[in-house]
């Protein structure tokens, strides 16, 4: 008996099929196999695309199983499901990627975007300059000036971004030494930084200091004196929106060979991030972690802190803010992960919009928002979504799922089965051959060149010709279909306001 | 021949400096200044007074000896090297420590030697003369714990609660016959005998010994517990993908 009846099927046209068998080779789930013919083990399909996409005929696609179970309101076939698999294993519901949203709003496609008409030009940014450089960091309180009135260099120190939109944290280990490869020479090309993650620096990706964020979790995994300062900034990870106030958890089965050496883990025993960091238990000792990472650091590089967009994110930022931290990274509800459980990012945390909003608003409320820089993340899908974020008041943003997607990701959402078909979330040697880091490197920087021009062409429309000016810049949203109180979080004006 | 400096005669900042330009440095009348040593990689520095919170952070080799009390996040983050403290420590002590040595003649405060761990010829040791508070080595991941008891009447408990919470990897000594109040039971706890005290334990108190100019054998002839992580119950969580 089976309850759970095959999520997909696979479909062959037939009179297009040559043969070839590269499906069989490709698929790493087990869904397509050679007996004397083709055979589909739809039970195995993820729905990863990797066949259709290598068949040279364009002779597969897969559907979803068109079996219903009977239509109930209250329990949807996938309740039904959960349920189900859930009574047969006893487990946990395990999951990856990004939450798939359900009924929580994606509140990007309910904000929309101003232009100039009459009264104030519009500018074209194919004519005229148009600054998406930004930089990241604490700004100077005061103007200081020396005895003959010469400006003194106080700037803290920062980052400089000539594209406000970064790569999140992914570790190798959640994903291969390819897409770090991939992610750091985007990043150094298009002037933006990638994150390491809690994971390490491999050895190879040093030469991208300049352009490389490193990780401080819980488990200081890989964190040691030449780590610290073999990048432009240190990240404390406190919490990732895919799954607020849960630890990691990399199994052993992919802590082998490099992975092993680069988290300074023996090989094949389970990597546990803790929940919490056992040295931080209040804002004093937050301070304490930032300020130890600048000692040792020389005070050369900003620090971050990154947490999940929970419900009292706003004084949790200010908290962040007096603790000396140069930039806050928010990661809101919809961001990715490489495994979590499915109740927990489901149905934890908040959507990063509302989150950004009520941050920016309560740091400038307590006049601290120089202070910091603010990252949004966290289902950022495209260059309006980059644009509604820093009009709701983040500095900057940074994409992963995205960015995977630009690397063949077709959120199958099978990151925790360690077979990725298409070389991303997987350590199996003859997978990660899949994804050449260069022909990775490209489509990287043409995603983020593309956003870039986009930007520009939407603030040019507005008429804005830099980044900071459109930063918190809540007039130049307005909201279609959210009610008043959604409104005054957003603090944006209905459509016709 | 090292540099001397008495830290209450130099602002915090040039202190730091001193200390990081020079491989041999004593620093006398310490008050409370933060984060000395931190990721320092050679070298003696020897502090007398009490070096404020976070002291020798991220260290990576050297030695640092401390004659007096240490205060909170010391050895945070340490990857190699050796800290004497001739003294109590206070909270989070050696908190995700991966290499290296640290001794503290005294006793140790909450959350002592959290998240340890161990790789290849890095072994974190962490050796308590007195007693340490509650949550010692929670989520350990590897290296090696000791807490002596030393000046405790005999059979005292060394530790407070929650002792070795989530550990799966590395070892934990307690010198006393007292196993810690509500050990988990994903642990085991057994008295060591003289040969496994010997091979486990002796290297290690010797070294111990030495740094406070103790008595080795008197320290080894008490009675050993070890804590290990039964490798029969795992904090593996069962998982169900859809």
């Amino acid at each position: 008996m089976n309850l759970i009846p095959s999520r997909y099927r696979i479909n062959l046209r037939k009179e297009e099929c040559i043969q070839c068998r590269r499906c069989t080779r490709e698929c790493s789930f087990h869904a397509i196999e050679f007996r004397g013919g083709l055979v589909f083990n739809h039970e195995k399909c993820v729905d990863c695309q990797r066949c259709v996409a290598m068949c040279p005929r364009d002779a597969l696609y897969i559907t979803k199983n068109e079996n219903r179970f009977a239509c109930h309101a209250v329990y949807s076939t996938e309740a039904l499901k959960e349920i189900y698999r859930q009574s047969e294993a006893g487990g946990v519901l395990l999951s990856s990627m990004g939450s798939p949203g359900r009924t929580v709003p994606i509140y990007f496609d309910h904000l929309l975007l101003n232009a100039s008409q009459v009264t104030n030009p519009s500018i074209d940014p194919l004519r005229e300059p148009m600054e998406t450089r930004t930089f990241i960091g604490r700004r100077p309180e005061h103007v200081e000036r020396d005895e003959v009135g010469r400006l003194i260099d106080n700037l803290p120190p920062h980052l400089e971004l000539q594209t406000p939109i970064m790569f999140s944290a992914m570790s190798y280990g959640a994903v291969s030494l390819n897409v770090q490869r991939a992610l750091a020479m985007a990043a150094a090309r298009t002037g933006t930084c990638f994150n390491c993650g809690e994971g390490g620096l491999h050895e190879s990706l040093y030469q991208y200091a300049a352009n490389t964020i490193v990780q401080v979790a819980s488990g200081r995994f890989g964190v040691h004196e030449t780590y610290l300062n073999s990048a432009s900034a240190i990240e404390i990870k406190i919490g990732q929106g895919a799954k607020p106030g849960i630890g990691g958890h990399l199994t052993g089965a992919k802590i082998i060979g490099d992975v092993s050496k680069t988290r300074m883990v023996p090989e094949g025993i389970d990597a546990i991030s803790p929940a919490p960091h056992h040295d931080i238990y209040s804002i004093e000792d937050l301070r304490q972690l930032v300020s130890s990472l600048k000692e040792a650091t020389g005070y050369r590089k900003p620090v971050i802190v990154k947490v999940a967009a929970v419900h009292n994110i706003a004084p949790i930022a200010s908290g962040i803010a007096r603790s000396g931290a140069d930039i806050i990274t928010i990661d809101g509800f919809r961001g990715g992960t490489g495994a979590a459980p499915m109740r927990i990012r489901d149905n934890v945390g908040l959507p990063i919009e509302l989150a950004i909003a009520a941050v920016d608003q309560r740091l400038r409320d307590e006049k601290i928002r120089d202070r910091v820089s603010v990252i949004a993340s966290g289902g950022i899908r495209n260059s309006t979504d980059v644009v509604k974020a820093i009009a709701l008041g983040a500095d900057a943003v940074s994409v992963g799922t995205a960015a995977l997607c630009a690397l063949g990701c077709h959120l199958c959402a099978s990151c925790h089965s360690g077979s990725c078909a298409w070389g991303i979330a997987t350590q199996k040697p003859e997978l990660v051959d899949r994804l050449d880091p260069e022909e990775g490197a490209e489509r990287l920087c043409n995603l983020i060149s593309a956003w870039t021009s986009e930007i520009k062409e939407i603030m040019g429309g507005m008429g804005i010709n830099s980044i900071e000016a459109l930063r918190g810049n809540r007039l130049a949203l307005r909201a279609v279909g959210l009610n008043s109180r959604e409104l005054a979080v957003l603090g944006v004006k209905y459509g016709g306001e | 021949m090292s540099v001397q400096v008495n830290a209450s005669q130099v602002d915090e900042r040039t202190l730091k400096d001193l200390i990081e330009s020079e491989s041999n440095i004593e620093v006398t009348g310490c008050l409370g200044q933060r984060y000395l040593g931190v990721a320092r990689k050679c070298g003696q520095l020897r502090i007398t007074g009490t070096p404020g919170n976070g002291l020798a952070s991220y260290l990576d080799g050297g030695e640092i000896y401390v004659h007096g009390n240490v205060q909170d996040a010391v050895a945070d983050t340490m990857n190699d090297g050796f800290l004497a403290v001739d003294g109590n420590a206070g909270d989070a002590l050696c908190y995700a420590m991966r290499g290296g040595r640290v001794f503290i003649r005294g006793n140790a405060g909450y959350r002592a030697g959290v998240h340890m761990k161990a790789y290849r010829e890095r072994q974190s040791i962490l050796v308590i003369g007195g007693r340490a508070g509650s949550f010692l080595g929670e989520y350990l991941a590897g290296g090696t714990i000791a807490v002596l008891g030393l000046d405790c009447p005999a059979g005292s408990q060394l530790t407070g609660y929650f002792c070795a919470n989530g550990m799966y990897a590395g070892s934990i000594y307690l010198r006393t016959t007292a196993r810690p109040v509500g050990l988990s039971d994903k642990l085991s706890c057994h008295l060591m005998d003289g040969e496994e005290k010997k091979a486990k334990l002796e290297g290690l108190i010797r070294d111990y010994a030495s740094a406070f100019s103790l008595d080795a054998q008197q320290i080894l002839s008490g009675p050993f517990l070890s804590i290990e992580a039964d490798p029969h119950k795992s904090y593996r969580q069962l998982y169900a993908t859809l």
